[in-house]
């Protein structure tokens, strides 16, 4: 009712509208939310306005809840929440720094306007509420200037006597020296003494978070603090402080190895004792990633990783267990392989999260050994996965991706490599068409001992009718057909093949597609004809042509065609590899099949009225692709047919020197063999003399400017050739010259014609495709999966029993780098830690001067991190000594002091208590751990430039 | 180091929102909808960590409302869990049995006793005790501070008109 009154010409303070009417008619019309939220905009703008500081902040709070609920901009108004902050009521002031620290950003132009109210109101004398309110705004809100203007103010509050001002000043120094690094010279010491045993526990709960987060881009300069860390550790009953300090710890120790050797007892107690999860989690983390090296620590992370696996109940232990698991990474295998059937079992989880988790974890532990056992597992698995589609691409696309790394690393056995990649294909939900149809490929055109096999699984694709309903396969069809037409040579059955390739249900794949079918078709009906020439040449098999013809004389056949071909001339060079490659096939994979080999005269006659009759009414198809190819091989078995010779007898087939001519000419074309092409190839091209690429053409329309226009009559013609007949004869005649230009265009297109994808055009006479069926039943994975766990899930033991096929690999730009270019570390990260490391090494007195830091920092950057980092280290550590040396004199802080007591005189100011616990852990380190003292000594020995950090440590 | 604090209803409505690492108005508008998306279409049984851009989510649902914390990837998801359940303790304990409603209409105190909890994305807090006293030490201070400024006002609007 509050919502209707208000009109423009009264008093906004008196009718002013509270938070309150506006949330309630906000809830009262949820449908029109849009139009009240722009009312209530209008209103705020008017009433923000107001000199009266009531209305005003009434206002901004409206404004406030609109833009962090609704997601109203608000920053037009920041000048306003300025203007609010000097208020001397806390309730305004409140609302003020809540609008301010919502909407201001470390870029906002305004925040300039703050800097005098914020350094007033983070001035020790002011009352605690307003120095919350103000660190709290400057946590959120500092911008380099801000936190460069206010260093002395958070400097002083660092050493308020009121703790929770304290922890908070500490909270808010950690954007104050992320944002500008030079107020570390300043600040940190305070920052450092906070971690004083005698302070307020919540104090240095703040302090040891700020560590921790600046510790993550660079741990190294907090080495020095690892005696505080380390107290804390073995001291600390407050949870939230020992998830910290260990995560501090899992950074450092990498770069101390001694470290790693004092903490891992106390965080093995940890491991033990507590009964919080949380604390155990990052107990597991930390040994994880840092303390890999020590096998009990290991054994006791394991246990506790199989505790988490172990709860049914809990969803979150779960995928945190499996998660802590892979981090453990291969070294480890024996924990995965300890856990196999849960990791198994999670791959069925209900929760994707988890799932995905456990697929990770699994890839992850992928070796040549076991690849075979695991992708197999996964396959089949994933084909049993009906519920759940995309899980089941999300488990092929991880195979593919891990099989195919590298040039296919992993894969020793191409044969079983190829048979998998059918098998993926016939996965019904399968998606990863464009990855397989890749793979196919290029797997074809390098390893050649995999060919025989890779025709075999493609031919199975191409027959199966069911598979050309499925879209998501068609790019796989396509490969299929190109494989089966580049290598047809190893075909059991060509004509097959051809029948497959011509099949009616074609017609339900896109025209691209179609298209290299049909040079598909063009290849095999070559290889045919060709064959069946050359079986006419020996004389042997005339009597038994029109017979069935045994695997002997087959054998015998292809024997003799080779023979004829090494005595050929010499255009027929490709052919001879060809053939030669034809006659490495087993003899058995030849014989076997009854259709196969030598090509009777009934069975070209059936092939080219096949091929005739499928093709004749794409000759007319919109699609030039399909058109232009369809045309092409009618008017070669048209050409065919002309010579009646064909119609008649062998004998005079033979003897006609222009059906052989053709022959030859048709082989030719498809002679060369294709390879993998480099990615940097075409750069590797010189550009002729002469020929300039850079030149601008745009005169050219000034002078060509009609016959630019009539191209789009040439396209028509293009489609229209009538003549075409006549032409292709011609160019039959023209002899190898244009063979060799077609075999180059032939290899420039041939690849890049398969992923053109195109809407298919033509009409679909035939019924609809069923859908593949399903082939297991839905209910069945999870008892399939018990099966799998029997399994040997890593096992090395299995020896490949054949040598692994050459895969051609080119020198240059075939393999993606997948080497990630190192993380070069931010700028102001740098700068940042070396302030921190000047501090803690304590040389405050060097030149400010960022240019200089920034340099040297670079140099830095570029240094490997061997020999020559750590001279510079040494460099600085020796700096330190030197104060440490000359810690009495005045500027000496007060840690400084106590530092150097503790190292100096060993009964001064360290608890005895700690003392003692660390003498009994030394002791106790003793008796058990005899090898890693052994250990710890070889290893001091061996680097030299450690034993500057010792001191901090014992 | 949490990133940011959301806290939407099962109907997707936002309730509160905290940013501790810069995000524009735009991509605000684009995380809520995105995580929302994400997280109020799972499951009651599934584990409550959604890996999301590099970072991961952690969220938690009480009744109806959904408390989100996005954290950076080497951070602890169980103690994050535990953050916001001491987030929702301390305000169960503020308003006395929480409700919905009670942080719809008193917004601006939700996002107070956030700001006592945590600074910087790092927990401040951990004593329900403290965080209860310190609340009810500014509220009792602005209290007071109202009723002086409305008789103050008051008298000085019955001077002037």
């Amino acid at each position: 009712m509050a919502g209707s009154s208000s009109s423009p010409g009264l008093v906004d303070t008196l009718l002013q509208r509270s938070l309150d009417d506006l949330i309630k008619a906000l809830r009262s019309h949820p449908a029109g939310e849009p139009s009240i939220i722009s009312r209530a905009l209008e209103e705020i703008r008017r009433e923000i306005r107001s000199t009266d500081p009531d209305t005003k902040s009434v206002a901004l709070q409206k404004l406030t809840y609109l833009s962090s609920l609704h997601s109203i901009d608000m920053s037009w108004a920041s000048f306003h929440a300025v203007e609010l902050l000097p208020s001397t009521s806390l309730s305004l002031k409140r609302l003020a720094y809540l609008a301010a620290s919502l909407s201001f950003h470390p870029s906002s132009d305004l925040l300039l306007l703050t800097t005098n109210q914020l350094r007033k109101d983070l001035s020790p004398s002011s009352p605690s509420p307003i120095l919350s309110l103000a660190l709290e705004f400057l946590s959120v809100a500092a911008s380099p200037d801000l936190a460069r203007d206010l260093t002395p103010e958070i400097h002083s509050l660092l050493s308020s006597p009121k703790p929770p001002i304290r922890a908070k000043a500490a909270a808010a120094a950690l954007r104050v020296f992320t944002r500008c690094p030079d107020s570390v010279r300043i600040a940190f010491k305070r920052l450092v003494d906070n971690l004083d045993p005698s302070s307020d526990p919540r104090v240095i709960s703040s302090a040891v978070g700020v560590f921790c987060e600046l510790s993550a881009s660079d741990p190294k300069p907090f080495l020095p603090l690892a005696p505080e860390f380390y107290r804390l550790l073995v001291n600390s009953k407050n949870n939230w402080v020992l998830i910290k300090v260990l995560k501090l710890f899992a950074r450092l120790a990498p770069l101390e190895p001694r470290l790693a050797n004092r903490i891992v007892d106390p965080i093995c107690e940890h491991l033990r004792r507590s009964n919080a999860k949380s604390l155990v989690l990052e107990c597991i983390h930390t040994v994880a990633v840092s303390l890999a090296d020590y096998d009990h620590a290991v054994r006791l992370a394991v246990d506790k990783m199989r505790e988490f696996l172990s709860c049914d109940d809990d969803p979150n232990l779960r995928y945190l267990g499996l998660h802590a698991l892979s981090m453990l990474g291969p070294r480890h295998s024996w924990a995965v392989e300890e856990n196999k059937q849960v990791i198994i079992k999670s791959l069925n989880d209900p929760d994707p999260n988890i799932r995905r988790e456990a697929l990770h974890l699994i890839m992850g532990m992928l070796f040549d050994s076991n690849v075979v056992e695991i992708s197999m597992l996964l396959v089949s698995f994933a084909s049993k996965l009906t519920p759940n589609p995309e899980f089941c691409n999300e488990i092929l696309g991880a195979v593919l991706l891990a099989c195919g790394r590298n040039v296919y690393e992993l894969v020793m056995d191409f044969d079983w490599y190829v048979t998998l990649l059918g098998e993926m294909a016939r996965n019904p939900h399968c998606a990863k068409g464009e990855e397989i149809e890749r793979q196919l490929v290029d797997i074809g055109l390098r390893v050649k001992d995999a060919r025989s096999e890779l025709v075999r699984v493609v031919r199975d694709l191409l027959i199966d009718p069911a598979l050309l309903g499925n879209p998501s396969i068609h790019r796989i069809l396509s490969a299929s057909a190109w494989v089966s037409g580049e290598y047809v040579e190893f075909s059991r059955n060509p004509l097959e093949v051809l029948e497959a390739l011509l099949q009616p249900r074609t017609n339900l794949l896109p025209t691209s597609v179609r298209a290299v079918y049909m040079q598909a078709v063009f290849k095999v009906l070559t290889f045919c004809f060709c064959s069946y020439l050359e079986s006419l040449d020996d004389g042997q098999i005339l009597s038994s042509l029109g017979n069935t013809i045994s695997g002997d004389g087959c054998q015998e056949e292809s024997d003799a065609a080779t023979v004829r071909f090494v005595t050929n001339d010499n255009t027929m060079v490709g052919s001879v590899d060809d053939d030669g490659a034809t006659d490495c096939m087993p003899g058995s994979l030849m014989g076997s099949v009854k259709l196969n080999g030598p090509f009777t005269h009934e069975s070209i006659l059936y092939m080219l009225n096949l091929i005739e009759t499928s093709l004749a009414p794409l000759s007319e198809c919109g699609e030039v692709e399909v058109q232009d190819r369809s045309r092409g091989i009618l008017c070669l078995i048209h050409m065919l047919r002309e010579f009646q010779v064909l119609n008649c007898n062998e004998e005079a087939l033979r003897k006609d020197c222009r059906v052989i001519e053709i022959a030859n000419l048709m082989t030719g074309v498809f002679s060369q063999e294709l390879g993998p092409i480099s990615a940097s190839a075409q750069k590797r091209v010189s550009v002729p003399d002469g020929l300039i690429l850079k030149d601008n053409l745009a005169d050219l329309t000034a002078v060509l400017g009609e016959e630019v226009e009539v191209s789009g009559s040439v396209t028509t013609s293009f489609f229209h050739r009538n003549h075409h007949h006549v032409e292709t004869g011609d160019e039959s005649k023209t002899s190898t010259e244009s063979t060799s230009l077609l075999s180059e265009h032939r290899k420039r297109h041939e690849l890049y014609y398969l992923p053109a994808e195109k809407d298919e055009i033509q009409s679909n006479d035939y019924p609809p495709a069923n859908d593949p069926q399903l082939p297991v039943s839905q209910g069945g994975a999870s008892e399939d999966l018990v099966e799998f766990t029997d399994q040997p899930f890593l096992s090395r033991q299995t020896k490949p029993t054949k040598p692994r096929p050459v895969v051609v690999k080119l020198d240059d730009g075939d393999v993606q780098h997948n080497s990630a270019p190192r993380p070069t570390v931010d700028l102001k990260d740098d700068l940042l830690s070396g302030a921190v490391r000047d501090v803690l090494f304590g040389n405050e007195d060097k030149p400010k001067q960022s240019q200089m830091r920034s340099s040297k920092s670079q140099r830095r950057k570029k240094d490997p991190l061997t020999s020559v980092e750590s001279a510079s280290h040494l460099k600085e550590s020796v700096n330190f000594v030197h104060v440490e040396h000359g810690s009495s004199s005045s500027k000496s802080s007060r840690r400084h002091s106590h530092s150097t007591e503790k190292q100096s005189s060993p009964g001064g100011s360290m608890d005895k208590e700690e003392r003692s616990h660390k003498n009994s852990m030394n002791s106790h380190h003793h008796h058990r751990k005899n090898k890693h003292r052994q250990r710890e000594d070889v290893l001091s020995n061996l680097v030299p430039h450690t034993p500057v950090i010792q001191d901090f440590l014992l | 180091m949490i990133n940011f604090v959301l806290l939407i209803s099962r109907q997707g409505k936002v309730r509160l929102t905290k940013w501790y690492s810069p995000y524009s108005q735009k991509e605000r508008a684009k995380v809520i909808r995105e995580l929302s998306g994400v997280i109020l279409s799972r499951g009651p049984k599934l584990c409550k960590f959604v890996e999301w851009r590099g970072y991961k989510v952690v969220y938690r649902r009480y009744a109806s409302l959904y408390f989100c914390m996005c954290i950076d990837s080497e951070d602890n998801e169980l103690e994050t869990l535990e953050i916001i359940h001491h987030f929702v303790e301390i305000l169960d304990r503020y308003f006395g049995s929480v409700c919905e409603l009670d942080l719809i209409f008193n917004f601006h105190k939700a996002y107070y006793i956030l700001d006592e909890i945590l600074i910087a994305g790092e927990l401040q807090e951990s004593s329900k005790k403290t965080v209860a006293r310190l609340i009810a030490a500014q509220d009792s201070l602005v209290e007071t501070a109202k009723e002086q400024a409305d008789s103050i006002s008051n008298v000085i609007a019955q001077v002037t008109k």
